[in-house]
């Protein structure tokens, strides 16, 4: 049941007052083990929020939990999660010869974790 | 550092001391030039050599934020010109924008032990200040940009010239810089607020202000011979490379009225006019240019001189950079700094088949060969912008040696030639006494540094020796010598030690109720706190306060000592 | 708590992202090293201000054990004179002052220095190389922007002095109404909560941003642009069009852009059309682009190695000078290689937003870090130091984004050292190890003869 969306990465303004609190505390890896999925991929998907999702690239999985927004605002297909270790985990040491990895587009297999 | 030395038996060059090749000794104790030192005391054998003060560049683009830009913009320049760290200095990369580390030692090594950093705007002071002391050996000052300076202008278009006056002293002393820069003064508004535009005449309305670039440019001369500046205004006149624009620079020396004024890379604002087959084309007006400044003792010129090969135009001028574009198409930068000032930065390459860069390169000949005083019009290429200042020793040949000017005159266009007049006065050589008032003893009396460009008592220890060679290229990039306050930088051509030079600026009075007129402004229109604004003292390391004329005679000391 | 227990710290300067905003005031009570207030902050710089006191923890830790900073000097020395291809990263959270003596340590061992820039702007830094860019402090945008674009950023939650003390609500010389005087556009792939603020929103098809840009330049120079378009970006001709009309008719134009191009597919070449688009419509009017910079001192990071090497990032000093190779000596892909031997993170942590491959090699070399906090790159160091927090309790310079040096106003002393100090201290013992800047080629006979 596993589909292909991009997922973006990017700050927060939760992700930001987090990380000065200290990147290993609570507030951060609960911030950044989160990603916002479009409600209608959510529903199809029967996902509810706070369920947990697997995102797997050739690179590496995470599981996050989920949070559903609308449409107008995340169009369907597209994932996203602020940076943090999970993202990390996802993505891959090439560059293209920028010295810059992709960390924003990337294609990501979702599937729901069945507890 | 107590260090004694004596040189021997070298040539002496002095001019300020009127020494014309006197073989003759020069000692040094603790960093200055002393009348004696014991017999004990280390020798350098000059025998065959001739020794002159460390050279002085009056005018050169070397440090902050303009100059880091432009490094940046061109790795390809970098590529080709590694500079390799030693046990004891550090590395580099060169091109015509060389990394600070660089740009000091290779100044050193050609035997300057000096420069002013020609143009910065007072937001960024703190940026140049970082970066000079990150420029070994040299002692260095900088200029700031105050030509389109917003809140200048609103003091001077309401008629407030005492509190102009006031606040560009103000400007000067918060900023530890040197002197202040007028560059295209009345542009900058044309350019950011009217869609970049540009100002063409003196007597032209400035955008919404009620001034124009000749109230501005004589309100800026006024103001700084007021204060007794070591150094008078610097400008950098309207119009630069516009064909026909020696007009605009006689005009603007004639606004001087007497008063001290020093007008910039002068070559770049002495083009005449002749119609062609498709609009007008330049010619050189280097003879006009050159009488006016031989016959008004109070205008001085650094010459600006185009030299072949590879060069990056960096500019506060920045239309004339836009404008520059259209003749090469490739990378362009402009930069905007709120309330002061332009930046325009493109690579440049002058071509000796070029009618345009020939030309260029003949005025600036011609201006050396027609002046009569060479205390008044220095030595420069506006370091990058008309080459770099590792072209120095190939210009300085071809003023001392009309042969190989010849031959180099053969090889560039000659229809620029024609509408020169350098075939006219190629009869003239620079003496080595020429140059050694050219490159050191002039620019600094014109910056008022009364302990460099000299070799009397009292004197900073900044001595280069070279070794005597017919080819004079070859004798001025290497020598074979060079002290910096007294200690031996380079020995036998190689680095020894390395050395922090000094920052020299100014501290002009002012009355401390100005900030009240200055605050307002900053509160209203800076997105920086006015308090943070002032640079402090915590950015000069080895520095040294240049007084005014008026500090001077209060404290009854001569300047520098 | 007495009168005499709080200090008012006014024009500090916050340093969280690059807005570096100076006319921060702190109420700081001296006594428990903490600031309680801190007055013009955002919602990041109060988070900033607040979790940034004294915490009890080791100077140093020496695989986990506590160490002095001496000791921790000493273990790094050895560390960065033994290894064969050191690297030194970060920088972008630490002074200028500390900057300059992380490049000269890489210089005299020879090895490798790269900031966060590389994985920032470092694309954009690129495409500067290659086209120059039209830019402006932020100060001319205040004063004079009436039409500011921003695109692929989320400055309400990344920057939000951006909007508010910059470019969005500010009056200006001549912007006297403020807000009401300037159109914003916003492009982004998603609704933000920086959407709400603009005028007019551009949401663009994800890995499509060169394509919008390079019909907008086409448009600007008057060439003809298919339909098609549309299905392609999202954006119909119609939108180009009209925002082409308002680009040429401003009076002063404004690029803010962020990561969104340059962390995308295409990267420099995304960052060099916004900016070659900005060139191009100086035809027509007073346009700039500024880049959006992340860490408050990321700015001065390029700045810094730019004047002292020639190059903004990923240099290598092997040979004895500079070179420069995004790709060959930036951090992600030296350690996604597995080509370092050695690294020192300085107030960066890169373990916990890098590539996993990446990651992973840093698990596998001896790691120095300099970090005021624990963090993951500081939890798999063989060195940890403890610093102090620049701009709070250290002094120096900053740079904001747009190239402003500002002076910081610390808040309170710390009894930790700063970058600075511990950097020179390992910087004076490499050098007695290595008896001066390591030299290329190791010719011992010359070497002693000097």
């Amino acid at each position: 049941m596993a589909e292909m969306m991009t997922l973006i990465g990017g700050r927060s303004s939760k992700q930001g007052t987090a990380l000065c609190a200290g990147k290993l505390g609570p507030e951060y890896l609960d911030v950044s083990s989160m990603v916002e999925m479009n409600a209608e991929d959510m529903a199809r998907l029967g996902l509810r929020n706070d369920s947990k999702v697997r995102l797997r690239t050739p690179v590496g999985e995470a599981i996050l939990r989920c949070k559903s927004r609308e449409t107008k605002d995340l169009p369907r297909g597209i994932l996203f999660m602020a940076y943090g270790p999970l993202s990390s985990q996802l993505m891959a040491g090439d560059t293209a010869g920028s010295g810059m990895p992709l960390s924003k587009n990337l294609e990501v297999e979702v599937e729901p974790v069945r507890d | 550092m107590a260090a004694m030395l004596r040189i021997v038996n070298g040539r002496v060059y002095d001019p300020a001391n009127g020494m014309d090749g006197v073989v003759r000794d020069v000692c040094v104790e603790d960093g200055r030039i002393v009348a004696d030192v014991p017999p004990e005391a280390r020798k350098i054998d000059a025998g065959g050599m001739v020794v002159m003060p460390g050279g002085v560049d009056i005018h050169c683009h070397i440090a902050g934020s303009k100059v880091n830009l432009a490094r940046k913009l061109q790795p390809e320049d970098h590529r080709r010109d590694p500079h390799l760290r030693t046990r004891f200095t550090r590395s580099g990369t060169g091109g015509t924008v060389p990394s600070t580390f660089a740009t000091g030692y290779r100044y050193a090594a050609l035997g300057y032990t000096a420069a002013m950093e020609a143009a910065v705007t007072p937001l960024g002071a703190r940026h140049t200040l970082e970066e000079l002391q990150d420029t070994p050996v040299i002692d260095k000052g900088f200029f700031i940009l105050v030509g389109n300076n917003v809140l200048l202008y609103r003091l001077l278009q309401e008629g407030r010239h005492e509190e102009f006056r006031h606040t560009l002293a103000w400007w000067l002393s918060a900023t530890k810089s040197y002197a202040p820069k007028l560059v295209n003064p009345g542009s900058d508004e044309l350019w950011k607020g009217g869609r970049n535009a540009n100002i063409t005449r003196l007597d032209e309305k400035i955008g919404p202000f009620d001034l124009t670039p000749r109230k501005v440019i004589s309100a800026f001369i006024g103001a700084a011979n007021d204060l007794g500046l070591p150094h008078p205004v610097h400008i950098h006149c309207n119009n630069l490379g516009h064909t026909g624009n020696y007009e605009t620079t006689l005009e603007t020396m004639r606004i001087a009225e007497g008063r001290r004024a020093h007008i910039t890379h002068i070559q770049f604002h002495s083009y005449g006019s002749v119609a062609g087959k498709s609009g007008d084309n330049p010619t050189s007006k280097a003879r006009e240019i050159a009488e006016f400044v031989n016959t008004h003792p109070n205008i001085s010129a650094d010459v600006g001189a185009v030299m072949f090969g590879r060069s990056t135009s960096m500019t506060a001028d920045a239309p004339l950079a836009y404008m520059l574009r259209r003749f090469g198409g490739g990378k362009w930068v402009n930069a905007d700094t709120e309330h002061e000032s332009g930046c325009g930065i493109l690579p440049f390459t002058y071509q000796d088949h070029i009618y345009t860069n020939a030309l260029q390169w003949a005025i600036g000949l011609e201006l050396f060969l027609l002046s009569e005083d060479p205390w008044r019009m220095v030595f420069s290429t506006d370091h990058p912008n008309g080459g770099s200042f590792m072209s120095y020793p190939k210009l300085i040949r071809l003023l001392m040696d009309r042969e190989f000017r010849k031959e180099e005159m053969a090889k560039v266009n000659q229809a620029a030639l024609e509408n020169s007049g350098l075939r006219d006065c190629q009869g003239r050589e620079y003496s080595l006494y020429e140059i050694a008032i050219i490159t050191r003893a002039g620019p600094a009396r014109l910056l008022g540094l009364t302990s460099k460009g000299h070799l009397g008592v009292g004197a900073d220890a900044d001595i280069t020796i070279y070794e005597e060679n017919a080819d004079k290229e070859l004798m001025f990039s290497t020598p074979r010598y060079v002290l910096k306050d007294g200690e031996l930088i380079i020995e036998d051509h190689e680095f020894r030690a390395d050395h922090e030079g000094r920052v020299l600026h100014v501290a002009p009075d002012y009355d401390p109720a100005i900030e009240q007129v200055i605050q307002p402004f900053f509160e209203a229109f800076y997105t920086i706190q006015f308090a943070n604004y002032p640079v402090d003292a915590s950015y000069l390391h080895h520095h040294q306060v240049i007084p005014t004329t008026a500090q001077m005679a209060a404290t009854g000391s001569p300047a520098g000592s | 708590m007495s009168d005499e227990n709080i200090r008012i710290v006014p024009d500090a300067t916050c340093t969280f992202c690059g807005c570096v905003c100076d006319d921060m005031v702190l109420t700081v009570d001296v006594q428990q090293h903490k600031i309680t207030k801190s007055q013009n902050a955002c919602v990041l710089g109060k988070a900033w201000f607040k979790e940034h006191g004294i915490e009890d923890r080791p100077f140093a830790l020496i695989g986990g054990r506590e160490a002095t900073t001496e000791e921790g000097i000493e273990e790094a020395a050895q560390i960065l004179a033994r290894a064969r291809f050191p690297i030194i990263y970060g920088l972008s959270d630490t002074t200028c002052e500390a900057q300059r003596v992380a490049v000269a340590i890489a210089d005299m061992i020879g090895g490798n220095i790269d900031t966060t820039t590389s994985v920032c702007h470092g694309p954009t830094g690129i495409a500067f190389q290659g086209l120059g860019e039209s830019t402006a402090t932020l100060g001319e945008i205040k004063n004079r922007a009436d039409l500011i674009i921003f695109w692929g950023g989320n400055p309400a939650e990344a920057h939000p002095r951006l909007f508010a003390r910059y470019a969005v609500t500010p009056k200006g010389m001549y912007i006297p109404n403020g807000r009401k005087d300037r159109t914003i556009v916003l492009v982004d792939v998603r609704r933000t909560a920086s959407t709400p603020v603009a005028d007019i929103f551009l949401q663009v098809k994800p890995r499509s941003d060169f394509e919008v840009l390079w019909a907008l330049r086409a448009l600007v120079k008057g060439h003809k642009v298919d339909p098609s378009i549309e299905q392609r970006t999202g954006i119909a001709l119609a939108v180009l069009e009209d925002l082409v009309a308002r680009m040429k008719s401003c009076r002063f134009g404004a690029f803010l852009f962020g990561m969104g191009l340059t962390m995308n597919r295409g990267r420099h070449f995304n960052a060099g059309a916004l900016l070659a688009l900005a060139t191009d419509l100086n035809e027509f009017t007073h346009f700039v682009a500024a880049p959006v910079r992340g860490h408050g001192n990321v700015t001065g990071a390029d700045n810094v190695v730019s004047w002292q090497t020639g190059y903004p990032f990923g240099v290598n000093f092997s040979r004895g000078f500079p070179r420069f190779g995004p790709g060959e000596f930036t951090t992600v892909d030296v350690l996604a290689r597995g080509d370092a031997d050695a690294a020192m993170i300085i107030a960066s942590d890169p373990a916990s937003n890098f590539p996993q491959p990446a990651i992973d090699h840093l698990k596998r070399i001896p790691v120095i870090t300099l970090d005021p906090k624990t963090s993951v790159t500081s939890q798999l160091a063989r060195v940890a130091f403890t610093t102090a927090t620049y701009g709070i309790n250290v002094a120096g310079t900053a740079y904001r984004m747009d190239n402003v040096p500002i002076t910081l106003r610390p808040a309170f002393a710390s009894p930790y050292p700063s970058d600075e100090q511990i950097l020179r201290g390992i910087r004076d013992r490499v050098r007695v190890l290595l008896g001066g800047n390591r030299m290329p080629v190791d010719t011992s006979a010359a070497a002693a003869a000097l």
